[in-house]
């Protein structure tokens, strides 16, 4: 100790005793922690490594050789030499003649990463001219082309002007590899991204190369299809267009496409989700990073789902049944009609089904519904499947633990038997549906709903329930409307609103408070979403302090369900083992 | 030695040193087990056996033994590169996949004397702890595939391989490992992957050093067939005593294979240093054919830079440099070096002034282009690029522009790939252009023009 005394610490042993390593970074130091990829200290010094094969949450085969960058370490000390520190405390840096990959190695102490300066430039010129020489160049009819990194690339660290006057190597092209992903050969690079996710990730290693050299061909495997229900996510990966939506291509550019970020509603899991809409319309849905919940990728099903709600059998005005046949009307006059006709009924016999799909902030309103009316028959639908191991979760309900939680039940679809029951000795006479069908989705018979002298129902789209009901109120499906939802892990997460509902369909907030507020006839101070947040945050304990704005793109952990995302524990695992960056 | 005869008309040049070919074209020999005993086969690992792992890896050492294969890394440092500390199972790979250009001694071993391999193999396996090694041979050898597999089931019936080998407790299976004719599965770690089934990728290293993540992530040792052959001998001779065969740092015998535009081509096993070039080439393998000349050669495979038989070479620094003629080069890996071309795995490919070399370029392209695997872009869409120029070189549809753009994208490859591959297929166009610049652009013609005067200019602009 008495030697550190005197002299003082050199940034090594300061950084050292943080786990850190002081890394130049285009001539600037920065501390980063030891083992840490050489291409991430880079972004964390805000210098871009450009890179096509390298991706965090896949192993690092370096082979497309664009993060090709000059590293230098202090010099090999003769034996029993001293090292030498300059003013600053560090070594000197010996460059190195040949340029290394930034992202299979890892940073040491005192090294110097150079991104720019010659070797650089002209190591990415040519790596850029040679992707580009077999490239057929179709970008004006291709479908990456906006979100392409060969384009981008090409802009900033390409020739310009092309040498290469020979022909081109002729390969597949618009194959037909799976029955939502199609394949273009000439325009694949060789990442080999696909490949390693579709082994790696998605357990199912049905792509891999053929042939060699410059004839390398990417292919599934003979007698085999990309049908995996997590194929749609190398057209995620793919940084060119060799990997298509059969789904999106040519239906719109993507630089006219507005993005949205959302959560999937499919499953308890609730990927972490990207809204792509033009207009009115949504185009795609794409995953989004979220480290808590879907890492980078979502199933193929839900990804797809978002079809369901977009079509001309939307519910676009509400409706009211007289002699047998729903007439259309406005707002006005069903929602009067509705409590007015909940108000012909004792508290006791009227039940609401309501749904785990539903935000938490409609099925805060649907507690305060019931407790205006009386009802004390309250319940949501049990959505229960088979979980995938991966990202499926088993409750296909998106927000069991969001009623759990404000309807303060362990099982909040526990009441669905009961609500039958009393439907067939007649001690429930009226049904508010919310969101829910009641045949197909809640089991119920037509003969049970044919005892109800009242059915009011939300929907989206016609079904059996709208057929059955006096009152019919559409509403907005996930898309439309803003929102949050807890997770199966307990995450908090946000709903955001990418297109409007189609015609006169209102948001199922709108339309509960609006029942409340005519059912009371009282003024409440309900005017946007925000207030009903902060009514939950102020009423139900597990929501304390929460707002939208915390809850942000990423969600917060809400509760500790000890529930795990299968696919995240084995990334984390991955990640541990240091095959990935994570 | 004396005794021995050889076939006729295959006799050894007196210059020649045989070691490990002392058994190739012999008369009487064959590749049955008795005939291998009979001359003192398998003693070196009765000796071994009863020593010290470690004390044969440093007799290895000592003997100064560079890897045969092509890069001339010291065999025994490379052992030493097993981690200490290392608790999972340590393989030996026999890189028997010769595929070189220019390169024919291992399927002499392999085909006329396969215990001396197996004989190696063992001592180094026991040497570097594996308990199971691979010999892994090259598809284009079916027969050598076959001999060493007889030869192996007639050692393990005389308990000099498999399990408790001559009651020492050491166990050793050595399994054979045919390939699918690929060059790139001489890379060790490319060589590795085709071992556990898949494509032969070659991986990066870092981190994937083999000596301490190769086979199934395992410590591996590759060696190359004639490397292992020498550890054999080093055990008969001791590492010191070897050592002072060759010259320093270049020590032993090493096979040259001479093939090309000489009067004898063949395989030539001479002390390491102790042969110039123009010794090889005038003495050993008779000269030039009839009414020809030299003019270049290739000294280590077709991945080494050639060299003109008129250069006069500069080595050495300060003090101690001085101008070394090409016919007095030694054959030894510093040597060659420092001429700025390398002793490669000793394929020596000789052209005389017949030989157009822009046919000799696209000879070359036209191999790597067919064998880049295809895994990093700089080799896979270069060599494709590279084969296309030198193409239209010969086929009189170049342009001089076109030279310079061969060059270009040879540098643009160099050092920027994954595995050696790069530098293999680069450095000859870039010797090549260097050192004939002037007759290929003989062969070129300004009409071949791609651009116009105009278009130039403007190309010039734009790219400023």
């Amino acid at each position: 100790m008495s030697d550190t005394v005197d002299t003082p610490k050199l940034p090594k042993d300061l950084a050292a005793e943080k786990g850190l390593v002081n890394v130049q970074i285009d001539g600037h130091w920065i501390q980063v922690p030891r083992g840490t990829r050489m291409i991430e200290a880079c972004r964390m010094a805000e210098a871009q490594v450009p890179h096509y094969c390298y991706h965090p949450k896949l192993s690092s085969p370096g082979n497309c050789r664009m993060c090709l960058v000059q590293m230098g370490m202090p010099p090999r000390l003769a034996p029993g030499a001293e090292p030498t520190f300059n003013d600053e405390g560090f070594q000197d840096i010996g460059w190195m003649p040949r340029p290394v990959i930034a992202c299979a190695n890892t940073v040491g102490e005192n090294m110097g990463i150079r991104t720019q300066g010659d070797l650089v430039k002209k190591t990415r010129e040519g790596v850029m001219e040679f992707l580009l020489i077999n490239h057929p160049l179709d970008c004006p009819i291709c479908d990456q082309a906006g979100e392409c990194s060969l384009q981008e690339f090409s802009v900033e660290h390409g020739r310009g002007q092309s040498r290469f006057i020979d022909d081109k190597v002729k390969k597949p092209k618009n194959v037909d590899i799976g029955p939502r992903v199609n394949l273009d050969d000439e325009r694949c690079i060789m990442c080999s991204r696909c490949v390693r996710f579709m082994e790696e990730v998605a357990d199912d290693p049905v792509l891999g190369f053929t042939e060699r050299g410059t004839h390398t061909t990417l292919s599934c495997h003979p007698d085999r299809k990309l049908d995996s229900n997590y194929g749609m996510n190398t057209i995620d990966l793919c940084p060119v267009g060799a990997l298509t939506s059969k789904d999106f291509r040519f239906q719109m550019r993507v630089w006219f496409l507005k993005e949205t970020n959302s959560i999937d509603t499919n499953c308890a899991t609730g990927c972490n989700t990207t809204i792509w809409t033009r207009g009115n319309e949504i185009y795609r849905v794409t995953p989004r990073l979220n480290n808590d919940v879907n890492s980078e990728w979502m199933p193929d099903s839900h990804r797809l789902a978002f079809h369901e709600v977009q079509g001309d059998d939307r519910l676009t005005d509400p409706m009211i049944k007289a002699d047998g046949t729903h007439e259309v009307t406005n707002w006005q006059i069903a929602i009067e009609a509705t409590s007015d006709a909940l108000k012909q009924f004792e508290g006791s016999e009227i039940a609401i089904v309501a749904s785990a799909r539903q935000t938490n902030e409609e099925l805060f309103l649907t507690k305060t519904l019931a407790g205006i009316v009386g009802s004390k028959s309250i319940s949501t639908v049990p959505r229960m499947g088979e979980a995938d191991g991966k990202l499926i979760s088993a409750d296909r309900n998106p927000n069991s633990n969001g009623a759990k939680l404000i309807f303060a039940q362990d099982d909040p679809s526990s009441g669905l038997d009961t609500i039958k029951v009393g439907l067939s000795n007649g001690s429930i006479k009226a049904i508010i549906a919310l969101g829910e069908d009641l045949i197909d989705d809640a089991g119920f018979s037509h003969d049970e709903l044919a005892a109800a002298e009242l059915i009011v129902s939300t929907n989206i789209k016609a079904n059996a329930t709208a057929q059955a009901s006096d009152i019919v109120l559409p509403s907005s499906s996930f898309a439309e409307k803003r929102g949050t939802m807890v997770n199966v892990t307990g995450r908090l997460q946000r709903l955001n609103q990418a297109v409007q509902a189609p015609g006169n369909a209102h948001d199922d907030w709108e339309i509960l408070r609006d029942i409340i507020l005519n059912y009371t006839g009282e003024a409440n101070d309900m005017y946007m979403l925000e207030d009903i947040v902060k009514v939950i945050a102020q009423t139900i304990p597990a929501f304390e302090g929460v707002t939208l704005s915390k809850i942000g793109d990423q969600g917060i952990q809400l509760l500790e369900t000890g529930v795990t995302i299968p696919l995240l524990e084995k990334e984390k695992q991955r990640v541990e083992n240091r095959e990935i960056v994570g | 030695m004396s005794d021995i005869k050889y076939l006729p008309g295959k006799e050894p040049h007196p210059s020649e040193h045989r070691l490990i070919f002392k058994n190739i074209d012999r008369e009487g020999w064959d590749t049955s087990i008795d005939t291998y005993i009979a001359d003192g086969g398998y003693e070196q690992l009765k000796k071994a056996i009863t020593m010290e792992p470690s004390a044969i890896t440093n007799e290895v050492k000592a003997s100064g033994l560079r890897g045969r294969g092509g890069a001339g890394f010291p065999t025994g440092v490379k052992w030493g590169f097993i981690p200490p500390n290392n608790t999972k199972p340590v393989y030996l790979i026999c890189n028997a996949d010769e595929s070189e250009p220019g390169t024919f001694k291992d399927r002499y071993i392999l085909h006329q004397d396969p215990h001396q391999l197996i004989e190696g193999m063992v001592i180094s396996a026991f040497a570097v702890g594996a308990k199971v090694a691979f010999i892994y041979i090259r598809e284009e050898f079916p027969e050598a595939a076959l001999t060493i597999e007889r030869a192996i089931e007639e050692a393990r019936a005389k308990s000099l391989v498999g399990k408790d080998i001559l009651g020492s407790g050491f166990d050793l299976e050595i399994w054979v490992h045919r390939g699918a004719a690929a060059y790139i599965c001489g890379e060790e770690t490319g060589l590795i992957e085709s071992l556990e089934g898949k494509r032969p990728y070659p991986r990066i290293k870092p981190p994937y050093f083999p000596a301490a993540l190769g086979l199934y992530m395992a410590p591996t040792i590759v060696n190359n067939v004639e490397s292992l052959c020498h550890v054999k001998h080093i055990i008969e001779m001791g590492g010191a005593e070897y050592a002072k065969l060759g010259v320093e740092r270049n020590t032993g015998t090493r096979i040259l294979c001479v093939s090309g535009d000489v009067k004898n081509p063949g395989y030539y096993e001479v002390q390491v240093g102790k042969v110039t070039m123009g010794e090889l080439l005038n003495d050993i393998c008779g000269g030039p054919k009839d009414g020809r000349s030299f003019k270049a050669v290739i000294p280590g495979g077709s991945s080494s830079k050639i060299l003109r038989c008129e250069e006069v070479f500069k080595i050495g620094k300060g003090e101690d440099a001085k101008d070394l003629a090409f016919w007095d080069i030694q054959m030894d890996f510093d040597t060659l070096a420092a001429c700025g071309t390398m002793a490669g795995s000793g394929g020596v490919i000789v052209l005389d002034d017949s030989r157009k070399m822009s046919w000799v370029l696209n000879n070359i392209n036209h191999f790597y282009a067919h064998e880049s695997c295809g895994q990093c872009t700089p080799c896979r869409e270069g060599n494709g690029w590279m084969k296309k120029i030198s193409d239209r070189i010969v086929n009189g549809l170049a342009a001089p522009e076109d030279i310079q753009t061969l060059e270009d994208v040879a540098y643009q490859i160099d050092g920027k790939t994954i595995c050696a591959f790069g530098e293999a297929s680069s450095w000859p166009v870039e010797a090549i252009i260097s050192k004939f610049r002037d007759e290929l652009t003989a062969e070129t013609s300004e009409d071949n023009q791609r651009l116009s005067k105009e278009q130039l200019q403007r190309e010039a602009y734009l790219t400023k």
